[in-house]
């Protein structure tokens, strides 16, 4: 057996897949909250809860209504993002033209409120939630035993988030949304309607939030803290990023998950820190993020 | 010296207020019972609300012996600090006579100070690190229903003798996993086993332990020892099987509670070894008690720290009857040394003593999960393997090293 680093390589290639499965769902998080952040300047501190109702929203379907993983793939991230688009429309909307900390403040308590809901309706064990009977089973990769579900996973998640970077970066939809942000008032005078744009876009932005809840109902159980688990991560990866890049916060997404898995190997007791230590350098080197633009 | 309106309306306010204070010091005194345990996290369904529901089931039981009981509650969150400072507010300003349940046994070391220093009753159900009863000792304290010695000795010993010899653990990266797997791994040691490697985890807050799976996996090791409780066993147990290492090694939760076997369902956990001191169809006894408390908590049945809450109180109000509810209210290291002569004796744990050091030498039971053609009903999960006598399921006296025990 070969050995990298004193660490028998298919260890490695092991811990280095896993890496890039919790990498998936910080590149589909902090791709959301970039989303909104470019576009709205709001700093979305709801987006853990949105994910965690898209989890919830998937089982509900299934124990409720009946209704399977795969439609729930559509459906529970359209629930929720015209849950997200009336919270828009009603509450933060009255926000934009205060300063960035109000938004937050609001957000975290929408969180608080959401989150407390559902705990004091669903306890917060946590509910089980299966893997589609396709998707059972493993692989054997050689190096290690690869649950077909986390592949499933990965490949998703590459999709998605290279959709919405296309969407926003290569169509005339996009440029129309980039050139909201830059000068409204112009765009406006243009004849689009604008304020109908940006609860859009946050709706779009709560929707791939709920998607990636979808996505780790069966992997994690389905319970009310399923996001304050992941959102400090997914902060740290959206300014490690650079704010708003949307790029960067695909490429750092995955990059963390990596890094992280990684450190698992070599000293598991960090592995909940590295994130963080890897956000102080950089912002010691490069305050504006890896892939922030100068102002 | 003038007299003012100010002076005048507090003289009023104190002379209105006299009657009121005698009447009160007249009449009976109150116990307060305070259950500080996790109610929102990873340990929410192992204790939290039931646990308060099996005191409060307790007090109703023992009835009015001439003094009043209040039971009131509190989420610690698993963290020291929040804990210490409820603790303080609670001796302090709320007047709480006996502390109970405390699991997480970074928090319950942290509060063993705290009762010492203001010589309250302190009764330890949830939490598991054997230095409770040993190098941390406190004569304020009893440990009610298991430590993790005597996890280890009947749960590992078990493991060992089916020919578990080579162990890989993952580990809470905390006071009890880390005094867990200690306790394990000496006791692997003496069976002739050996220990291949072990990854602690952060704890609270880590969902994920497919990296630690996946390293165990590589070890070669014949069982996996989990070193952890409540719902990261769940997780870990669940994504053991999805990574295939239930095919190539064996599962050893080294403390799991039927709350987590609900959870995880019988097909995932079926043929699971592990240890309690209480299961509800143990026999008429238990079965009664869990018959009066279910339809009080018919989603979350009783495991062995809902009835330790029970049996704890129960056992602490009929000593405060026997030496009278004033004196144990003022003294708490002799409230509790009469607790320790008492004979205890409740429908959870039948007739058990507790030792010198504070332990309460309760019978350990090591269960088998049935397999779901087994189970013919609701929470019907286990076979009883085998039951250690309380005598011998826990740390010797003298092996504690706790500081009042004169060897």
């Amino acid at each position: 057996m070969f050995m990298i680093f004193g660490i028998p390589g298919p260890l490695l290639f092991g811990q280095l897949l896993l890496g890039l499965i919790n990498g998936a769902f910080y590149a589909m998080l902090s791709l959301g909250l970039a989303v909104i952040f470019g576009m709205l300047n709001i700093i979305n501190f709801a987006h853990g809860a949105l994910f965690m109702m898209g989890a919830f929203v998937s089982w509900m379907l299934l124990t409720y209504v009946g209704i399977g993983y795969f439609p729930s793939l559509i459906l529970a991230p359209l629930i929720v993002g015209i849950f997200g688009l009336l919270l828009e429309k009603t509450i933060i909307s009255r926000l934009y033209k205060l300063d960035h900390l109000y938004g937050l403040l609001l957000t975290f308590g929408l969180a608080l409120v959401i989150e407390g809901l559902f705990r004091n309706a669903y306890g917060s064990s946590g509910m089980p939630y299966r893997i589609p009977s396709v998707l059972q089973g493993a692989t054997n990769l050689g190096f290690m035993y690869m649950p077909n579900y986390r592949g499933w996973v990965v490949l998703v998640a590459v999709v998605v988030c290279l959709a919405t970077w296309a969407i926003i970066e290569k169509t005339s939809l996009g440029a129309t949304l980039r050139a909201a942000t830059e000068n409204a008032p112009l765009v406006q005078a243009f004849g689009v309607d604008v304020p109908r744009l940006i609860t859009l876009t946050y709706a779009g932005g709560v929707a791939l939030a709920a998607f990636a809840g979808v996505l780790a109902a069966p992997i994690y159980s389905v319970n009310p803290n399923m996001g304050t688990n992941f959102i400090n991560t997914v902060f740290a990866v959206v300014v490690i990023g650079g704010m708003g890049s949307i790029m960067g916060s695909i490429v750092t997404g995955f990059a963390l998950g990596v890094i992280e898995g990684l450190t698992k190997v070599f000293y598991p007791q960090a592995s909940a820190t590295v994130v963080f230590l890897v956000m102080v350098i950089v912002l010691l080197t490069r305050p504006r993020g890896l892939f922030g633009k100068a102002a | 010296m003038t007299i003012s309106r100010r002076t005048l309306l507090s003289a009023a306010a104190a002379s209105s207020a006299l009657p009121l204070v005698r009447a009160r010091a007249q009449g009976a005194p109150t116990i307060k019972i305070g259950v500080l345990n996790d109610q929102s996290g990873p340990y929410t369904n192992t204790g939290g609300v039931t646990s308060v529901i099996c005191t409060k089931q307790a007090v109703e039981e023992f009835g009015n012996k001439g003094f009043n009981v209040e039971v009131i509650s509190a989420d610690h969150q698993n963290k020291p600090d929040l804990a210490v400072s409820i603790v303080r507010q609670w001796f302090d300003r709320d007047g709480v006579d006996m502390l109970l349940d405390v699991p997480t046994s970074s928090v319950a070391l942290a509060v063993q100070g705290v009762v010492k220093e203001k010589n309250k009753v302190y009764l330890n159900v949830g939490a598991a690190s054997a230095a409770l009863t040993g190098e941390q000792c406190s004569p304020n304290f009893i440990h009610w229903c298991y430590d993790t010695y005597m996890l280890a000795k009947s749960t590992g010993g078990a493991m060992v003798k089916a020919g578990g010899t080579s162990w890989y653990f993952l580990t809470a990266d905390y006071a009890f996993g880390k005094q867990l797997q200690s306790d394990t791994t000496a006791l692997v040691n003496a069976a002739g086993g050996k220990v291949m490697g072990s990854s602690a985890y952060p704890f609270p807050g880590t969902t994920d332990f497919s990296s630690f799976l996946v390293q165990a996996q590589s070890s070669g090791a014949k069982v996996l020892g989990l070193c952890n409780a409540g719902g990261d066993t769940v997780n870990s147990i669940k994504q053991a099987n999805e990574f295939g290492l239930n095919k190539s090694m064996k599962l050893a939760a080294m403390l799991m509670f039927i709350t987590d076997v609900h959870a995880l369902g019988l097909d995932v956990a079926q043929g699971l070894n592990l240890t309690e001191s209480f299961y509800w169809n143990l026999n008429d006894r238990t079965r009664a008690f869990t018959n009066r408390v279910k339809p009080k908590t018919p989603n979350n049945w009783p495991n062995m720290i809902h009835a330790g809450c029970y049996s704890a109180t129960l056992h602490y109000l009929k000593t405060c009857a026997d030496m009278g509810a004033a004196e144990a209210k003022k003294d708490g290291v002799a409230t509790v040394n009469r607790m320790k002569k008492m004979p205890v004796d409740d429908d959870c744990f039948g007739k058990t003593t507790i030792r010198e050091d504070g332990r309460n030498l309760v019978p350990a039971y090591l269960f088998q999960v049935k397999t779901p053609a087994e189970s013919k009903g609701p929470w019907d999960y286990y076979k009883t393997v085998v039951e250690t006598p309380g005598n011998e399921a826990f740390r010797p006296l003298a092996d504690g090293h706790c500081y009042f025990i004169k060897a």
